[in-house]
């Protein structure tokens, strides 16, 4: 097998103890990374000679490492997820960072996500929104028959679009304000787009947007910073969606 | 090993399938249990473990009903769970497209391709269920895709030959979850369930012979915690993972099983498990996972080699006439539709006879050109969009440019724990759903079955089983107090500090990896009675080095993904041997199950219904002794067992 050439990185990692703990970036050397190789799997590689010198690994999460599960998530070089653009920390491969480069990693950073030690982030606001209004009230059983509600397949595509959110939190990591509009406005989109999210439209968005605000978010005054970051290319669309939803509620609830 | 007759029923094994014909098992049963009236649910507690498909839909289910439900997870969020990732679609008796499909069609699709080694009367009931299913879950708001006049699309997947699949672009695992999320959290806050996130079950604890509770490490801090419950639900997934590369999360594992299964609930069928046929090959020894491409593409892409061996021109190089079309050309009633297990032994076949492609020369090409040419891209980018990105982001190649090259992979587990009827294991009260169970699946699972059974589990069949066994069985307040949960508290940190305190030389990821190429090489998609036999003896020998020889960092009480990754290939190293002996114990082929010494002249599956059409359910008999093998003897009285054809 034809391997390319190995590479060496100098990298600056967020190390942070445990929850309300001072942290501090740490330099780091690693070499013997292929270019095929993905960023965790690089920082898995980086952990493996740690655990070697008998270090403590730095922590961070992943899970699917395939762009879908939403649970990674690294700022590096200053930009949530990587400078690539439209793609998961997981998703990031070696061959997109030149060989000798040196990379910073830090974590999502918002008073909404505390840190809980070294990369990995509490993330629970983001359920906790949801819980508010992030489904359509139903009990199983319920259910009308499948096809009893045609949707136009154009408002099908627009809803899975917003409904593609996966729940990483990059747009809150890079928003100025910390701002959870664009993961908020997505879930507010798909169930205000569909029928079958028509008899809760105005409960929903108000509950959720303020769930938003008890959690310690920003407001969205924007940027589009979230937009640039989201890996599944969500429009800031939906926040402008979303609040037309929070006006119509609001105003005639 | 015993040495019984071979179709001798364990008395341990009893299915309590109901009575009467098998189109009406269901609805009997339902009206025949007891019930628990509404007011009388809220006094008990059901711990749901696992937040997938199954578990997180059996969650909100029993939450909706009434039920006090303590709902686990590994992950930060029970949005989490690696049912996420399913891409192609899920599968419904709803003959929307008018080609003959019907619940009988499904229930035969399934128990065929399944290879005739599943319940017939579970199977009936997945495809009764599974046209409810899609009610609920377009009724949740799951954006589904739509034809242009408003109606649910459908395409089709292996092993059928009509179009029953729905779809949400390539990501309706994703939606699918999402669905059963967002009721979960609906439970959440209606203070029906009580989310646990971060909490690792690793252990469960028995009172009195019934399941009455768990013990989890809190993740974040280390602390080892007590739960009982009323009944426990473990929905924690497959156990592809023990081939270390599959297509499974990183953080999937078969710990919440595996410590059942140490308690005494029996594990059936393990060796059956799914290689599935179109994944992205491997690049590179560090690799962490693989990634899966939908079986859904095999709808459009068409597979091919060249023809000749060791040909490495390019794809676009090689004319018509020089490849080798080799699903169509052996199967032409299915094509490249074939199940998954016939499909990856054809790949690994061709590439073993040197004409595979891509640098390593293990992979064949997924070719879109001619759907293209006759489609159009926009609209097979319509149909497959995230999917495409996804293998451009992984490979950097793009598959507009040229043929995607794909490979077998580890992907899912068709065996697990053994279920009865109401998905109950041999333990009482302790049940199990999704993937984590044996059922339905036979020998084999056909693509958008998995999210079908998930889903039926945990919205259907569960809570009807759970309000059953409430009802009727005897169940006085136990509380964590007891010298069951210390004792089980007390082994775990025992084990915790054992695991820390060692200061050897091999990492975790290291002997992982190495249970991972025995498993691939000799128990993976074509096992042999030597290569059997080698594999339990390097198995057993690296479980020796990995309890003597293991380096970890950190401490027990702080967040420490080594020292969890630890536990979980632990288990992996007693449950992998497990796989070769049930391997070695089944002297057949069938499903996912090849044995070199049991097949036909044209290479493919030789069942051998005559000894071998049973579970075969292992009984744990403590550590170093041999399991017992335990038998339930499946009866086919409505399809009729028959040499397993797609041609």
């Amino acid at each position: 097998m034809d391997q390319p050439a190995p590479r060496r990185y100098r990298l600056r990692i967020w190390r942070q103890p445990g929850p309300g703990l001072p942290g501090r970036l740490v330099p780091y050397e690693v070499a013997g990374v292929s270019p095929d190789m993905s960023f965790l799997e690089m920082l898995d590689l980086l952990n493996e000679s740690l655990l070697k010198a008998g270090e403590p690994a730095i922590e961070f999460d992943s899970d699917c490492r395939e762009g879908i599960c939403g649970t990674c998530g690294l700022v590096i070089n200053g930009v949530a997820h990587g400078p690539k653009g439209r793609c998961t920390t997981c998703e990031a491969r070696m061959r997109d960072f030149p060989d000798g480069a040196t990379i910073t990693v830090e974590p999502f950073r918002a008073r909404g996500f505390p840190i809980v030690k070294d990369l990995v982030v509490d993330r629970g606001a983001f359920d906790r929104i949801i819980a508010r209004g992030g489904y359509v009230s139903l009990n199983v059983g319920s259910a009308p028959e499948a096809n009893a509600l045609p949707i136009a397949k154009a408002i099908a595509e627009q809803a899975m679009d917003a409904a593609a959110c996966i729940g990483c939190g990059a747009c809150v990591a890079a928003c100025p304000n910390a701002s959870a509009s664009l993961f908020v406005s997505a879930k507010i989109s798909q169930l205000a787009l569909l029928p079958q999210g028509e008899a809760e439209r105005k409960r929903r968005a108000l509950r959720m947007i303020g769930r938003m605000d008890e959690e310690g978010f920003g407001d969205c005054s924007n940027h589009g910073e979230c937009e640039a970051v989201c890996p599944k290319g969500i429009s800031i669309e939906t926040i402008a969606r979303m609040r037309r939803e929070f006006f119509r509620a609001a105003l005639r609830p | 090993m015993s040495t019984h007759d071979p179709l001798a029923a364990s008395p341990l094994l009893d299915a309590r399938i109901p009575s009467g014909p098998i189109g009406e098992k269901w609805t009997r049963h339902q009206f025949e249990g007891k019930l628990v009236a509404p007011a009388n649910r809220r006094r008990f507690t059901v711990i749901v473990v696992g937040t997938g498909l199954a578990g997180g839909a059996a969650a909100a289910a029993l939450g909706e009903l009434g039920y006090n439900v303590l709902s686990f997870c590994i992950q930060d969020s029970p949005r989490r769970a690696h049912s996420v990732a399913a891409q192609g679609g899920i599968n419904a008796a709803k003959n929307y497209q008018n080609d003959g499909d019907s619940v009988e069609r499904l229930f035969y699709d399934t128990v065929k391709g399944g290879d005739f080694r599943a319940r017939e009367a579970n199977v009936h009931r997945l495809a009764e269920l599974s046209v409810r299913i899609i009610d609920h879950c377009v009724a949740q708001g799951v954006p589904f895709a739509r034809e242009y006049g408003g109606t649910l699309a459908n395409r089709s997947f292996g092993g059928a030959q009509v179009s029953r699949t729905f779809y949400a672009r390539g990501q309706t695992g994703q939606q699918l979850l999402l669905g059963a999320y967002g009721s979960l959290m609906r439970q959440v806050e209606a203070g029906t369930v009580t989310l646990l996130p971060r909490r690792e079950m690793l252990d469960l604890v028995i009172v009195d012979g019934r399941a009455r509770g768990i013990i989890c490490r809190n993740l974040i801090d280390g602390a080892i915690e007590p739960y009982a419950a009323d009944a426990v639900i473990v929905a924690t997934g497959g156990y592809a993972p023990v081939f270390y590369l599959s297509t499974n999360a990183v953080n999937s594992n078969a710990t919440a099983i595996w410590r059942c299964h140490r308690r005494g609930a029996l594990l059936a069928n393990p060796c059956f498990t799914q290689i599935h046929p179109t994944c992205i090959p491997q690049v590179g020894d560090r690799q962490s996972k693989l990634t899966l491409m939908s079986e859904s593409l095999r709808n459009d892409g068409r597979v091919w080699v060249p023809l000749k061996p060791g040909d490495r021109r390019r794809p676009r190089d090689i004319p018509e006439a020089e490849r080798d079309y080799f699903l169509e050309r052996r199967y032409p009633a299915f094509g490249n539709l074939v199940p998954r297990d016939i499909a990856s032994r054809a790949a690994k076949a061709v590439c073993d006879e040197a004409r595979g492609v891509g640098p390593t020369g293990y992979a064949v090409y997924l070719d879109f050109a001619d759907a293209v040419k006759r489609v159009g891209r926009a609209v097979i980018a319509e149909r497959y969009d995230n999917l495409m990105d996804m293998y451009h982001e992984i490979t950097g190649d793009s598959p507009w440019d040229g043929p995607m090259r794909i490979y077998p992979a580890p992907h899912y587990t068709m065996g697990g724990l053994w279920v009865d009827y109401d998905l109950m294991s041999t333990i009482p009260g302790l049940h199990v759903a999704g993937e984590a169970n044996f059922s339905d699946h036979g020998a084999n699972r056909l693509g958008a079955s998995a999210l079908m059974q998930g889903l039926a589990d945990g919205y259907f069949i569960a809570p009807n089983s759970i309000g059953r066994y409430l009802a009727s069985a005897a169940l006085p307040p136990v509380d964590t107090s007891r010298d069951e949960f210390r004792a089980a508290r007390e082994r775990i940190a025992a084990r915790t500090a054992e695991l820390l305190a060692m200061r050897g030389r091999t990492t975790v990821r290291e002997i992982h990896w190495r249970l991972g190429r025995i498993m691939w090489d000799k128990v993976g998609m074509s096992r042999s009675a030597a290569g059997l036999r080698a594999a339990i003896g390097e198995i057993r020998r690296l479980r020796e080095e990995f309890r003597g020889d293991l380096l970890l960092a950190g401490g027990g009480d702080e967040l420490n993904k080594g020292l969890e990754l630890a536990g979980r290939v632990g288990d992996f190293l007693e449950l992998g041997e497990l796989i070769a002996i049930d391997a070695l114990h089944r002297e057949e082929s069938c499903g996912g199950h090849f044995r070199e010494e049991h097949q036909t002249p044209e290479g493919e599956a030789r069942r051998d219904d005559a000894n071998f059409c049973h579970v075969a359910a292992w009984e744990h008999a403590g550590d170093g002794a041999e399991p017992r093998l335990h038998r339930e003897p499946l009866a086919f009285e409505h399809v009729q067992p028959a040499q397993r054809s797609y041609k």
